[in-house]
C-alpha cells in the first residue's frame, strides 16, 4: 500500500509541476524556488505531514518534502536554541541531500566528460 | 511580420498542441511517481534489510537516489529521461541532483576550480537561496508564536 500511494502522490505532486510548467512557460528554476517555498510553509503550518501520513516518499521526495524538512528542522531548532537554532536548522536539517549532491556532482565531474567532449 | 516578446509568445502559444499538455502531465505522472516508489523501496530495503531506524532511512533513501540522478546525469541519460517525463524529473530530489551535477559536469572544461567548483550550484543555487531564507523566517515565526 505504501508503494501505491508513494506513486499515485508523488505523481499528483509532479504534474501539479508539469501543469505549472506548462502554463507559464518559465525556466525550471521558478517552479523549484516555488516548490521549496511552498513546501517550507506547508511544513511550518504542519499540513505536509499529514500529506506525507498519506503519501510517504511520494511526499518526502520532491521538492516540497525538502522544504518541509527545512522547516522542520528549523522550528525544531529554534526551540531548543532560539535564534542560533532558527538560523541553523534548516540548513543542519537538510544538510545532507545538499552535501551529498555537491560530493557525487564533484564526483561525476572528475570521471565523466561534458557531451561533445572526447 | 515582426515578432515582438509579447507576439512572439502569442504565435508559439497558437501552434503549440493543446492535447500535448495532457501527454506531458501523464508522462510527468508516470516518471515521477515511479522515482518517488523507487524512493519508498529503497527506504524499506534500508528499514527491514539493514534495520536502520525510519527516520534515518528516509534522508539515506534520498542520498541514494541523488547518487543515482548522479551516475544518470554523467552517462547523459537523465537528461534523456527528462525529455520524455518533463517536470516528473524536475520536482524529485532528482531533478535537483541532476541541476547540481549538470553545471559541476559541464563547466569542467574551465578547470575543477573555477569551472566545476565555480559553477556547480550555478542552478540549484536559487532553490538554495530561497529554502534557507524560507526556514530562516519559519523559524523566526516559531521563536514568536511558539
Amino acid at each position: 500500500m505504501n508503494y501505491v500511494m508513494s506513486f499515485i502522490v508523488g505523481g499528483i505532486i509532479c504534474v501539479i509541476g508539469q501543469i505549472i510548467i506548462d502554463t507559464f512557460k518559465k525556466n525550471n528554476a521558478y517552479l523549484l524556488v516555488l516548490f521549496v517555498v511552498v513546501g517550507t510553509f506547508l511544513g511550518y503550518f504542519g499540513l505536509y505531514d499529514k500529506i506525507i501520513e498519506i503519501g510517504y516518499s511520494g511526499a518526502t521526495v520532491p521538492l516540497l518534502g525538502f522544504g518541509h524538512t527545512l522547516a522542520e528542522g528549523a522550528v525544531e531548532e529554534a526551540a531548543s536554541k532560539g535564534f542560533i537554532g532558527a538560523l541553523s536548522g534548516g540548513v543542519v536539517k537538510t544538510a545532507p541531500g545538499v552535501a551529498a549532491a555537491l560530493l557525487f556532482g564533484y564526483i561525476t565531474a572528475v570521471i565523466f566528460n561534458p557531451k561533445g567532449d572526447k | 511580420m515582426k515578432y515582438d516578446k509579447e507576439n512572439y509568445k502569442q504565435v508559439v502559444d497558437e501552434y503549440t498542441p493543446k492535447n500535448k499538455i495532457l501527454k506531458n502531465c501523464v508522462w510527468a505522472f508516470i516518471f515521477g511517481g515511479i522515482i518517488c516508489l523507487l524512493g519508498e523501496i529503497i527506504k524499506n530495503i534500508f528499514v527491514s534489510g539493514f534495520n536502520i531506524p525510519e527516520n534515518d532511512a528516509g534522508p539515506m533513501s534520498s542520498v541514494v537516489l541523488i547518487a543515482l540522478s548522479a551516475l544518470f546525469t554523467g552517462l547523459g541519460w537523465y537528461d534523456k529521461l527528462g525529455k520524455v517525463g518533463g517536470a516528473g524529473t524536475v520536482v524529485p530530489i532528482t531533478g535537483f541532483a541532476n541541476s547540481v551535477v549538470s553545471p559541476a559536469l559541464e563547466y569542467k572544461r574551465e578547470g575543477l576550480v573555477l569551472g566545476t567548483a565555480a559553477n556547480i550550484f550555478k542552478l540549484a543555487g536559487p532553490v538554495l537561496v530561497y529554502g534557507y531564507l524560507s526556514a530562516f523566517i519559519v523559524g523566526i515565526l516559531s521563536l514568536i508564536f511558539g
